[in-house]
């Protein structure tokens, strides 16, 4: 038979920064949400097989695992495009025209809000109050957050992202 | 008025990292030090004479609340410091200014608290979003290991403190005590019955606290210059600064570090520059999404926590969401509604249930859709979500936005129903 370790798809950097996870709690389950978000960091998304090979690493049932999973909306179970797009959709961004600019980026990019682009550039998001709300409208592109876009300046912003 | 600025003296006008160099130049860490020269008690007992109160929403009494951790040579190990960083009401950004502006400041709060109730182990348990404050917390945690700050015996006085970054998942629900332990220790993030309080069984069973970003920015400053001098700085009977933050339709949106008790007016018209060149004001959220309307005539009210609540609302976060008149109340208490019937954990069915039919009602009466009894069956759905009905404070929360815009703005509620129309919405 073969070793588990052969089979398993979680790459060597992967291991190694959910190993230096594990040093700051008591007990192997409560990296799980760090550890899925290790792997999203290295592959856009959590599949399958990374939920099984995280789990057996923590010592969980892959079933398990996958309620917390679905629990956390940062934690993606499908495959997301190149870009990922999180507009914010609360009550400030709302009074300062969410409305239109969510308008204007399903328009551009031709998708519903949960969707990804037939190119798989962007996936587009709604995501609660980004703490940003005095440079409303905002969203996050990957790891940028950018302030009062509208759609004036909307596809200057996304230019930048190929 | 010159104000005097405690939280957010160090913080530059463009926002870069403030290492530890300049923040122990400007006295940093002396707080801590001093902290560490009494006995974990008497830091309790200085926190607890500044009445300094909850800054993440609740407002309760922070000194009160180390008291109950057990404490001495029989006290469970290890006992945890976790500081809220969640900042997901919406409406809210002022941690995020606290952390990103002087990520030392936090960090000694920290070490100041974890030191009067003796914890072993602190985490910041951080919105998944803030990646910059993650990075310059981690920047900012590393140099203080290095200067002996946080590690094994910490400024030589035999105690020791660990100290790591949590980024959440996501979901507004990891903000309540709770359900945020939960998430910490792996698990979904619902809430847990109380008792038992954290305080004595939280964290992986053990003692811990819990406590605002804010609340612990403020602990160093309260025991370097005392509890008079921090009651001294608020304008009323509640001590302190206050982080204040205003958006929506004004001249000015931010935050401002002002004298607790500050009016709602002089924050809207002198900081944030009064409304927008032809909107006039009709009512304001005061701390955040989860508080009742205020309107016109509640603009003398001092923005503590017992003005506040005078007035039939609460501080909550003390950050200020603005409606105009060319903004539709429905609109926003259905964008509002739409948020905490997402959030929802599922537990409780007035929460799930009456939330989710409150968003669609209101949405319904957006599209021209509203039926005659839709209010009254909308007040009660309030009323079952009132304080007491649910497992936790997240149903009594949304449901204040709703009652209190029922109560001012009727009218526009009774126009949509007649007219079967939004008013607000241009004729399509
Ligand atoms: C649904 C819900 C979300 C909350 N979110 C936060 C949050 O993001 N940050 C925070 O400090 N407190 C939040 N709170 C309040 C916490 O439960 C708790 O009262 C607070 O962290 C205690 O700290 P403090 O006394 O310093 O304010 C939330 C409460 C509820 C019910
Ligand atoms: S009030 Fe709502 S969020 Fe809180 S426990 Fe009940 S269902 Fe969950
Ligand atoms: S409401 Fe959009 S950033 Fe706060």
């Amino acid at each position: 038979m073969q070793a588990q370790e052969d089979l398993s798809v979680l790459s060597p950097d992967e291991r190694q920064e959910i190993e230096a996870e594990l040093g700051h709690y008591p007990n192997k389950r409560a990296v799980c949400i760090d550890a899925m978000k290790v792997v999203q960091r290295h592959r856009g998304w959590v599949s399958d097989e990374s939920l099984r090979d995280i789990a057996d690493l923590l010592e969980m049932s892959a079933d398990e695992l996958d309620s917390v999973a679905t629990f956390y909306n940062l934690i993606f179970r499908k495959p997301v495009g190149r870009h990922v797009i999180m507009v914010c959709d609360s009550v400030s961004c709302w009074v300062m025209g969410y409305d239109r600019l969510r308008e204007r980026l399903m328009k551009r990019l031709g998708v519903k809000v949960g969707e990804t682009t037939a190119d798989s550039r962007f996936t587009l998001l709604p995501i609660v109050c980004l703490g940003a709300c005095d440079h409303a409208p905002v969203m996050i592109v990957d790891d940028d957050l950018h302030h009062n876009v509208d759609a004036e300046n909307l596809d200057e912003v996304l230019e930048k992202y190929k | 008025m010159a104000t005097e600025k405690v939280l957010t003296s160090n913080i530059r006008p463009d926002l870069s990292y403030v290492d530890i160099a300049a923040y122990e130049s400007s006295g940093g860490y002396e707080g801590l030090r001093k902290a560490m020269t009494l006995a974990p008690g008497q830091v309790t007992e200085l926190v607890k004479q500044s009445n300094l109160r909850g800054r993440g929403g609740a407002g309760f009494p922070t000194g009160m609340k180390w008291s109950f951790v057990p404490m001495g040579a029989d006290a469970p190990r290890p006992k945890y410091l976790v500081a809220n960083a969640d900042e997901m009401e919406p409406g809210t950004f002022k941690d995020r200014l606290l952390m990103e502006g002087d990520p030392h400041e936090l960090i000694e709060g920290m070490a100041t608290a974890a030191y009067a109730i003796q914890a072993d182990v602190a985490y910041i348990f951080l919105r998944g979003e803030y990646l910059l404050s993650a990075e310059r917390l981690r920047r900012a945690i590393a140099e203080a290991y290095e200067r002996h700050y946080l590690g094994k015996n910490i400024l030589g006085s035999g105690y020791n403190l660990e100290m790591h970054v949590h980024l959440s998942g996501g979901r507004y629900m990891c903000g309540e005590e709770t359900g945020l332990l939960n998430a910490l220790e792996g698990k979904r993030a619902n809430p847990r019955t109380k008792p038992p309080f954290p305080q004595v069984s939280g964290l992986f069973g053990k003692p811990t606290i819990v406590q605002n970003v804010e609340t612990l920015c403020n602990v160093p400053h309260i025991v370097k210059n005392g509890p008079g001098w921090f009651k001294s700085l608020g304008k009323t009977q509640d001590s302190g600064t206050k982080i204040y933050g205003v958006s929506g339709k004004v001249k000015r949106p931010g935050l401002w570090e002002l004298p607790m008790g500050t009016t709602v007016r002089e924050i809207l018209e002198a900081h944030a520059g009064g409304m927008r060149d032809g909107l006039k004001f009709r009512g304001v959220l005061p701390g955040g999404a989860s508080t009742d309307f205020l309107v016109a005539d509640h603009l003398d009210v001092p923005m503590d926590f017992t003005g506040v609540a005078k007035a039939g609302s609460r501080m909550g976060t003390g950050t200020m969401i603005v409606l105009d008149d060319h903004t539709c109340p429905v609109g926003m208490v259905r964008n509002l509604e739409h948020f905490f019937a997402q959030e929802s954990c599922g537990w409780c069915t007035p929460c799930w249930s009456g939330l989710a039919w409150a968003e669609k009602a209101l949405s319904a009466m957006e599209d021209g859709q509203g039926q005659p009894g839709d209010l009254a069956h909308l007040e009660h759905i309030c009323r079952l979500c009132a304080p007491g009905n649910t497992f936790c404070a997240l149903a009594p929360g949304a449901v204040e936005p709703l009652q209190s815009a029922l109560k001012y703005f009727r009218e526009d509620f009774e126009r949509h129903i007649a007219e079967k129309r939004c008013p607000w919405r241009s004729h399509e």
